[in-house]
């Protein structure tokens, strides 16, 4: 009954009557029991929440009241969303004991739809890194290949799709957060727009650049789950109004191919690839351009800066988002701290992980007195020049298409004892979250290794509709997203 | 400006971010966030003297609500996850030693 599960399949079958919520989501739960002890997805599951949650779909349904546009549907969510039900970790020490008193926007919107939320997933502390390796309280693997890393940060919530631990999940993309992880696991992940989902009740680490969106086994999922999270919401001062830019209809149109597509692409982008995703993403574009679509070749002088940029402002803002750490109002407290200064350092020594405090001294070095200009400054006009390098390619193309990441999945430990490293491999996905814009990765080969290769599709701002379109093309011609790991 | 952050350097940036580290750490963060603040130079090779700094994606404006009262998180849910707490106060260690007070 789990084989195969898709969210658009499933709320079908559970509105019907023909599948019992609390049948799917035992059936879920007794794969988690058997599996995720070796892959290590989930911080933690809500067994009894969820049954008593898919018990409440299924005495609606069967009362012939209406329900909600994911009714019964198990989900998870990345452990830096707030849910009053268990902990919220953001993977760390420091939130160890957290019990939010708030449900997250996107939280509130998934338990208005009906959904069931199964657990919360591991991720990368604060969702800082590239591989879930830097998660403070547990280790995930890649479920096509346990020795080696799922991604980051949201790799618990992409090995949790991926090993069909759930139907889909929640992640936050900040750098790359959500399309990464979902390359290196073979499913898809959809960053939408800055502003498109609230971030009221995301643990915030950079705030003008992280985006919540789905994780799921295929385009029509991510349709379905980003018209349940899109739209307004007054608690983000960020989130865009309606006038703004309307929330379209996702699914409407979603089978129909784009007419006279046109694909921007710069083509040394694909060539310094490693040669495994080279080839998938060269092929992926011979494919659309038997679909009817034209290629154009843009340049895009200012892509490469954006490693320096990002890691300057997205310190930047985390130094003082995690600033609320103090040790004072929740979190850890040192129990060794004997004055109030002491509450601050070694509360924040002790509870923090290596990677977060190098970014936090980063950030705080970046925007220090007599480095403020030389740093923060320069990387924010030059986020300025990222941006116009995507407008002036979005002038003459739909959409632009490159790989997700330079190699598929890597080895647990490769790159942890060399941060600099770490940093260079998000490459292809920084630049989306400077400018704004939404970008989709979708499953488009294997390796000789059988592990996952992504294709990322980037589009303008606001132009989900579209791109779920442009990647629904491909779906549709190719199988690699029905491929599953062998768990 | 040094492509390098001395330890000197790491030392102040890590009492202003109020971390308390270890030697080792210092060490290992000295060598770290100078090869990272080292590849960071790389921005120095654009010209933007007349770029402007782009802090957000979207145009970001001030946003306004009725000052209408409203309610906010009880007492006793805020002071939930409090680490130390005496009646309805967050207890945190003596601020101010006793003959600096009125």
């Amino acid at each position: 009954m789990t084989d195969h599960l898709t969210v658009f399949k499933l709320k079908q079958d559970i509105a019907a009557g023909r599948v019992k919520s609390r049948d799917i989501t035992q059936a879920i739960l007794d794969r988690i029991s058997r599996y995720d002890s070796a892959i290590g997805a989930y911080l933690s599951v809500f067994a009894d929440k969820a049954l008593e949650q898919a018990k409440a779909v299924d005495d609606k349904i069967a009362a012939g009241q209406p329900v909600g546009p994911l009714a019964g549907v198990p989900i998870a969510i990345k452990d830096n969303l707030c849910y009053t039900e268990g902990l919220t970790t953001c993977g760390s020490k420091i939130l160890g004991n957290f019990k939010p008193p708030y449900n997250a926007h996107v939280v509130e919107k998934l338990l208005a739809a009906d959904a069931v939320i199964l657990g919360k997933t591991n991720l990368d502390e604060f969702a800082m890194g590239s591989s879930t390796e830097n998660s403070g309280l547990q280790k995930t693997v890649n479920p096509w290949d346990k020795t080696r890393v799922p991604g980051g940060s949201s790799g618990g919530s992409a090995a949790a799709v991926a090993a069909g631990l759930c139907c889909a999940a929640l992640g936050s993309d900040t750098g790359g957060s959500i399309r990464q992880p979902a390359s290196f696991c073979g499913i898809v992940g959809l960053k939408p727009t800055y502003g498109r989902v609230s971030r009221y009740g995301l643990v915030a680490y950079g705030s003008s650049l992280d985006q919540i969106g789905p994780m799921t086994t295929c385009v029509k999922d991510a349709a379905i789950l980003l018209q349940v999270l899109a739209g307004h919401d007054e608690r983000d001062s960020t989130s865009v109004n309606t006038e703004t830019a309307a929330v379209p209809d996702y699914l409407n149109a979603l089978e129909q191919a784009v007419t006279g597509l046109k694909i921007a692409y710069v083509p040394q982008f694909i060539e310094q690839a490693e040669a495994p995703v080279r080839d998938a993403v060269k092929a992926a574009l011979e494919l659309y351009k038997s679909l009817g679509a034209s290629l154009v070749e843009v340049r895009m002088p200012h892509f490469d800066y954006s490693i320096a940029a990002y890691y300057v402002i997205a310190t930047a803002e985390a130094s003082s988002n995690l600033a609320r750490f103090d040790g004072c109002h929740y979190g850890y407290r040192s129990p060794s701290a004997r004055d109030y200064v002491e509450v601050y350092s070694k509360s924040r020594a002790e509870g923090f992980g290596a990677e977060v405090k190098r970014r936090i001294m980063l950030g705080t070095f970046a925007l220090s007195s007599g480095y403020y200009d030389a740093y923060y400054l320069k990387a924010l006009k030059v986020r300025n020049l990222i941006r116009k390098d995507f407008t002036e390619a979005f002038a003459k193309a739909d959409c632009l298409m490159m790989p997700v990441a330079p190699s598929t999945a890597f080895k647990i430990g490769e790159k942890t004892s060399d941060p600099l490293q770490m940093y260079l491999a998000d490459i292809y996905t920084i630049a989306v979250n400077l400018a704004g814009v939404p970008g989709i990765s979708i499953p488009c080969g294997f390796d000789s290794n059988r592990l996952p290769v992504g294709l990322q599709i980037i589009g303008p701002t606001f132009s989900e509709d579209k791109l779920l379109r442009i990647a629904a093309m491909f779906e549709s011609k190719t199988d690699y997203h029905l491929q599953k790991p062998a768990l | 400006m040094s492509n390098q952050i001395n330890r000197q350097q790491v030392e102040r940036v890590a009492h202003l971010s109020r971390l308390d580290l270890t030697d080792q750490e210092l060490d290992l963060f000295s060598g770290q966030l100078s090869s990272i603040v080292e590849y960071i130079q790389k921005l120095n090779e654009l010209d933007t003297k007349n770029v402007e700094p782009l802090a957000h994606s979207l145009p970001v404006h001030n946003v306004f609500r009725p000052d209408t009262p409203r309610a906010s998180l009880p007492t006793e849910q805020a002071l939930a996850n409090a680490p130390d707490r005496v009646d309805d106060f967050y207890k945190v260690p003596q601020i101010l030693d006793d003959n600096s007070g009125a």
